[in-house]
């Protein structure tokens, strides 16, 4: 049986509609997550949490808009409580090599592979939340310029600039490695 | 502070959009400053690095079962209301069933019924000040703005 929106007065086609909207950005979401929060358990709790808050005020959702660039405010905020009530954030692996990348036979390769994503990890884990926030959306998620403009709310030029900064930060931690 | 120009060139560079112009334009960039050079070799050596990288995927499990992880948590919610609502009018059918026999009962001693009043009237004192504590905390929460 499916239970319609008893506390937010959803429609059985509304709650269809944001299951739409969940299945459609589940990934984005979790993968925002685990680029703040570098934790694959935290990134599943703080996504599946940000949809279900979504659940709740999803009759203040403008469906003119975009879907996710309303539920990412939620996210980033979820996320952001998170850090702060965890303090001694563990991260755990949460990188890993391409498709393209194939894996070594040769265990010296498979040695250095292994010393760059945990270096690159721990660069990361380094970085301020904006940082982190901006790195993962441009390279990790692949997101244009004026989807992370509107999703971070700050200018396209600003974007660019932010991204440079954040590049040379990440270059001068793997100093000597890359 | 950065060349603006030449962050926007080098960023339609790394997404392979330079238009032949734009193209001619970002070589003389580079030629005639060693510092841009420098800065765009470096940052081309990060992009490299961070492409052969990706997030870890979970299992297709995990994506196939995401959905409804989320519509039993909405379930349970609404089932959560449904006890609330319900145990509320119980409980207070009851209280008020056993006000009303606890007034007309004639049995009890007059000290009784006072010292059962009084119990039962201070605990809602209590009940009323903790509530009252937490709101007055919860206004003025500093992290209120992060905190939805």
């Amino acid at each position: 049986m499916k239970v319609v929106g008893l506390e937010t007065g959803l429609s059985p086609k509304q709650l269809k509609e944001f299951e739409i909207h969940v299945k459609a950005n589940m990934k984005r979401a979790y993968f925002t997550a685990l680029g703040l929060l570098g934790s694959h358990d935290l990134a599943m709790d703080a996504s599946q949490e940000a949809f279900l808050r979504a659940y709740k005020n999803f009759n203040k959702f403008d469906p003119s808009k975009k879907f996710f660039t309303w539920f990412y405010k939620i996210l980033k905020n979820l996320c952001l409580n998170l850090i702060r009530d965890n303090k001694n954030l563990k991260e755990e692996r949460f990188l890993e090599f391409t498709c393209e990348q194939p894996a070594s036979e040769d265990i010296q390769n498979k040695i250095e592979q292994d010393e760059l994503i945990n270096s690159l990890q721990q660069a990361i884990a380094e970085l301020t939340i904006e940082e982190k926030e901006i790195i993962t959306l441009r390279e990790f998620e692949n997101y244009s310029y004026k989807e992370i403009s509107e999703l971070m709310n700050i200018p396209i030029g600003t974007v660019m600039s932010k991204l440079f900064y954040v590049r040379k930060k990440l270059t001068q931690k793997l100093a000597g490695k890359i | 502070m950065i060349n603006e120009r030449f962050l926007f060139l080098m960023e339609k560079y790394f997404d392979d959009e330079l238009s032949t112009e734009e193209k001619t334009e970002f070589e003389n960039l580079l030629e005639n400053n060693s510092r841009l050079k420098e800065e765009f070799i470096e940052q081309k050596r990060i992009k490299e690095v961070l492409k052969k990288m990706k997030l870890k995927n979970p299992s297709k499990e995990v994506w196939d079962s995401y959905w409804m992880g989320i519509y039993n948590k909405i379930e349970r919610g609404i089932a959560w209301v449904a006890v609330s609502i319900g145990a509320l009018i119980f409980f207070g059918y009851v209280a008020y069933e056993s006000v009303q026999a606890f007034i007309s009962d004639t049995e009890t001693p007059p000290l009784v019924k006072f010292g059962i009043g009084a119990f039962v009237f201070g605990i809602l004192i209590l009940l009323f000040s903790i509530v009252r504590e937490k709101i007055f905390t919860v206004k003025r929460d500093n992290y209120k703005e992060i905190q939805r």
